[in-house]
This record gives structure tokens, C-alpha cells and sequence, in this order.
């Protein structure tokens, strides 16, 4: 709970030291007008079949409103209800691009080899470009230890209660960061295959990984965390030869929710598979950079 | 699993609809909220009973305090890109009940959004 007002904001740290929750922020959001819904488009509500509801949005909400209430009135808000997560992604998105940062937001469930992953990753990409991570979990800052290890710059997120990382977290870690022009920035998420995939950060994109041992139905049991990434790394496949573990069954499941999805094969400890891989953060790396001086000359609003 | 508590990301989404309405308060001043509206697409990644719970907690200090919630839910809908028709679905892994296929596009039913407050 947060001491501060009591908002249910559980405590975040940021290398150890407490963060301010969002709500007590003093610079006010400024909000960009939302854009209107499709014209002729009204979406059906599951209430629509069952005339017993209470609520029918297409007869309009203010229809059940008692009338003689004289001082209550409506007010339509229509935002996502992440609007301001949102936003803040938005401003971490348009600093990254604007300096050519090419970040990527690992997600997956606890132990599936995130930190592994990103080690070996770090060892065969460090004389290509400069990496800096951002490493989310609920305590402990054993996992920036492993990446600090590496030499690269590493700010450890620790969430307390919280089951992801959210925007606003990593804008504030993004700012206490050393990050370097045309560079690599590697967000590791707390390991949860359900909360994180509703949480833009500002990455380019979210990066799924499944470990061997956790059964091929992830996909269709977790079915968000599968849709919102741009590609899924299959690891420990090492461990094949020992295991029942049904490769196509597992690619069947995730593509079903996600047709198009890369899948690349890897083993973090042992190293197959990560040369695709490291290629596939190269070339997103080059294009952060090439559509840098681009993203400068169009848009004016940058500083 | 490392965590065997419960995912509540819901916690979070109790934060954002707590902070928006404290924001709209300021620019459209009212003092209290009586009901708030909430469309919660049934494909969304959200689960109703944790959102209430926490929705009670984080407005505990708010001008939404005495707030109910109502939450009106949308059903999904995608186009099936092999035989181009609109259908309901209620998950993401469900086939297109006309040709069985899975190669589905979400028209509707993934989002989460709040509509309106009535406000004193
Ligand atoms: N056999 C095998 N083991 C692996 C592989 N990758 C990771 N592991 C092991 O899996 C365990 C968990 O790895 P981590 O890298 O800590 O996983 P994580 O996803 O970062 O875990 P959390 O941050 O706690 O969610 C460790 O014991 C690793 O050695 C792999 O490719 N093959
Ligand atoms: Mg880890
Ligand atoms: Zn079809």
C-alpha cells in the first residue's frame, strides 16, 4: 500500500531506492484529444443478447439514470483505460527513436532463461554497439548482479507487489541510465506471462520467450503475451532430447493466436540458435539508426 | 512457478481509472462520483472480480470514493481473413465456426476503456 496517500500503489525501487508512485507526480499530463471511434460503429456489448441486463448501451447509458437528480450530471470520458501508461510509453518511445535507441521488452513466465539469455546475448553483441539493460522484478537484485557482471550499465526495477513493469518505471530508470546514441536498450520484464503484455513500454517491440519444460499450450492458455509480440524464442532446447516436448504442436498453438509470429530455436546456455538471433537485434538496431535522422528532419517537436 | 500469487495487474488498471477520473475532476469540477462506466472488451486481460476488489481499495481515498462501478462488457469480434466474415469469439484461440479457420483478425472485444461518470 502506498504511505503516501494510502492509493494501493504497491512500493516500487529503483536500485534500491524507493520511487514516487505516478499519482503524486506535480507536473501535470497533457492529453491529446482522443481520437473518435469509426464512424457508424457501435460496439456490441455482450448485454445486447440479454434483454434481462440492466445495462443497454445502445438505448444509451443516460437512460437509466433516475430522472429528478438535478445536480448529478454525466461526463463522458471514452479513454483506454492505460491512457496514461500510454502517454508515458509514447515519451519513452520518441526519445528512443529519436536517438536511434533500439529497445526490446523480454517477457515470459518466471525462469524460462530471461537473464541467461540476455548474458550470453550481451557477450556476443558487446563490441557491436553499446547495451544497456533495465531489469524488472518483484525483489532482489540478484538479475542486475548477473548483467553488471557482463559490464554493461544495469538499473534494477523492484516492483514489491507489482506483476510488471509499467511505462512510467521505466521512463525514470531510462533517465538514470547511461544510454548511449544508436544503441541497445534490453528490458527485462518480471517474469509473469499474463500482466506484462498490457504495459507499453516504448519498446519497438516485445520479445516472448517459452522454455521447452513449460508445456507446447502456453500459447493458448496466455494467449495476450503471444499476440503482442513481434517474436517468440523458444529456449532450453537443449533439454529436447529429454523431454516430450512436441515442437510443431507448440509453433501450431502459437501461431493459431498469432499467425505470422518468427519463432527462432535457441539454447542460452549452450548457444544453438543464437546467432539468429543476435542477427535479428542487429538488424533492428540498424534500422533505430537509419530512421533516426529521418524521424529528426520531419518532426519539428523534438529537442 | 517462482510466484504462486495471483497475477493482479488489476491493481494497476484500479490506478489508471482512479488517476483519470482525478484528472477529469480538475478540468470539468465536480466534487463527487456516483458511478463510473467501464467497457471491458471479453477479450481483454482482465478479470472483473479482482478490477472491483481493487477499484474499492484505491478509491478508498478518492472523489471516488462512493463510487459504484458498472462494468458493461464487449463482446469479441473478429473478421476471418480466409472466408472474410464477421464472427463472435471468446477467446483468442477460437476457430471460425464457418470454415475452422484461425487466422483471425480482432475487430473488437480486446480493449478496456471508461466511458463515462455521473458526477455531483
Ligand atoms: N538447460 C537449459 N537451462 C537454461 C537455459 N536458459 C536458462 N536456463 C536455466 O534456467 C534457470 C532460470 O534461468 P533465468 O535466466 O534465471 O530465468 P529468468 O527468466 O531470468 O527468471 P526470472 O527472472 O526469475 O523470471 C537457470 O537455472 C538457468 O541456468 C537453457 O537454454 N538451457
Ligand atoms: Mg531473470
Ligand atoms: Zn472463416
Amino acid at each position: 500500500m502506498c504511505t503516501t496517500c494510502g492509493c494501493g500503489n504497491s512500493q516500487t525501487y529503483m536500485n534500491g531506492k524507493a520511487m514516487p508512485s505516478h499519482r503524486h507526480l506535480d507536473k501535470p499530463l497533457r492529453y491529446r484529444p482522443l481520437a473518435q471511434p469509426i464512424h457508424g460503429h457501435t460496439p456490441i456489448s455482450v448485454a445486447a443478447d440479454h434483454p434481462s441486463r440492466t445495462i443497454h448501451p445502445g438505448t444509451g447509458i443516460a437512460g437509466t439514470h433516475a430522472a429528478g437528480i438535478s445536480q448529478a450530471r454525466i461526463v463522458k470520458i471514452e479513454r483506454d483505460i492505460l491512457a496514461k501508461n500510454n502517454q508515458y510509453a509514447a515519451q519513452n518511445r520518441r526519445y528512443l527513436s529519436k536517438h536511434g535507441i533500439f529497445a526490446l521488452n523480454l517477457v515470459s513466465s518466471p525462469g524460462s532463461g530471461k537473464t541467461t539469455l540476455l548474458v550470453k546475448t550481451i557477450q556476443m553483441l558487446r563490441d557491436k554497439f553499446p547495451i544497456a539493460v533495465i531489469e524488472g522484478d518483484q525483489q532482489t537484485d540478484r538479475d542486475a548482479a548477473r548483467i553488471r557482471a557482463t559490464g554493461v550499465p544495469v538499473i534494477q526495477i523492484n516492483t514489491g507487489k507489482g506483476c510488471h513493469l509499467d511505462a512510467h518505471m521505466v521512463g525514470r530508470a531510462m533517465q538514470q541510465l547511461p544510454l548511449q546514441h544508436d544503441s541497445l536498450l534490453l528490458i527485462e520484464n518480471v517474469g509473469n506471462l499474463v500482466c506484462p503484455s498490457s504495459f507499453d513500454l516504448g519498446e519497438a517491440h516485445k520479445v516472448v520467450i517459452l522454455s521447452v519444460t513449460e508445456g507446447e499450450d502456453k500459447p493458448l492458455k496466455y494467449p495476450d503475451m503471444f499476440l503482442a509480440s513481434s517474436l517468440m524464442l523458444l529456449n532450453k532446447c537443449d533439454l529436447l532430447p529429454y523431454l516430450t516436448f512436441d515442437i510443431d504442436l507448440a509453433l501450431e498453438y502459437a501461431h493459431r493466436i498469432h499467425p505470422e509470429l518468427p519463432v527462432i530455436q535457441v539454447s542460452a546456455t549452450q548457444g544453438s540458435g543464437m546467432p539468429a538471433w543476435v542477427d535479428w537485434i542487429a538488424a533492428g538496431c540498424r534500422c533505430a539508426t537509419a530512421a533516426k535522422p529521418h524521424l529528426q528532419a520531419t518532426d519539428p517537436s523534438l529537442d | 512457478m517462482i510466484n504462486s500469487e495471483k497475477p493482479m495487474h488489476e491493481l494497476s488498471l484500479a490506478e489508471n481509472i482512479v488517476q483519470l477520473i482525478e484528472d477529469t475532476a480538475l478540468k470539468q469540477s465536480f466534487a463527487q462520483v456516483t458511478t463510473v462506466w467501464l467497457e471491458i472488451g471479453q477479450l481483454a486481460c482482465v478479470e472483473q472480480e479482482s478490477l472491483r476488489f481493487y477499484f474499492d481499495v484505491v478509491a478508498q481515498d478518492s472523489i471516488a470514493r462512493q463510487a459504484r462501478l458498472e462494468i458493461i462488457e464487449i463482446a469479441g469480434q473478429a473478421l476471418c481473413k480466409q472466408c472474410n466474415q464477421d464472427i463472435l469469439i471468446a477467446t483468442y484461440h477460437d476457430a471460425c465456426p464457418h470454415c475452422g479457420s484461425y487466422a483471425l483478425q480482432v475487430t473488437q472485444g480486446d480493449g478496456m476503456r471508461i466511458k463515462e461518470l455521473e458526477v455531483k
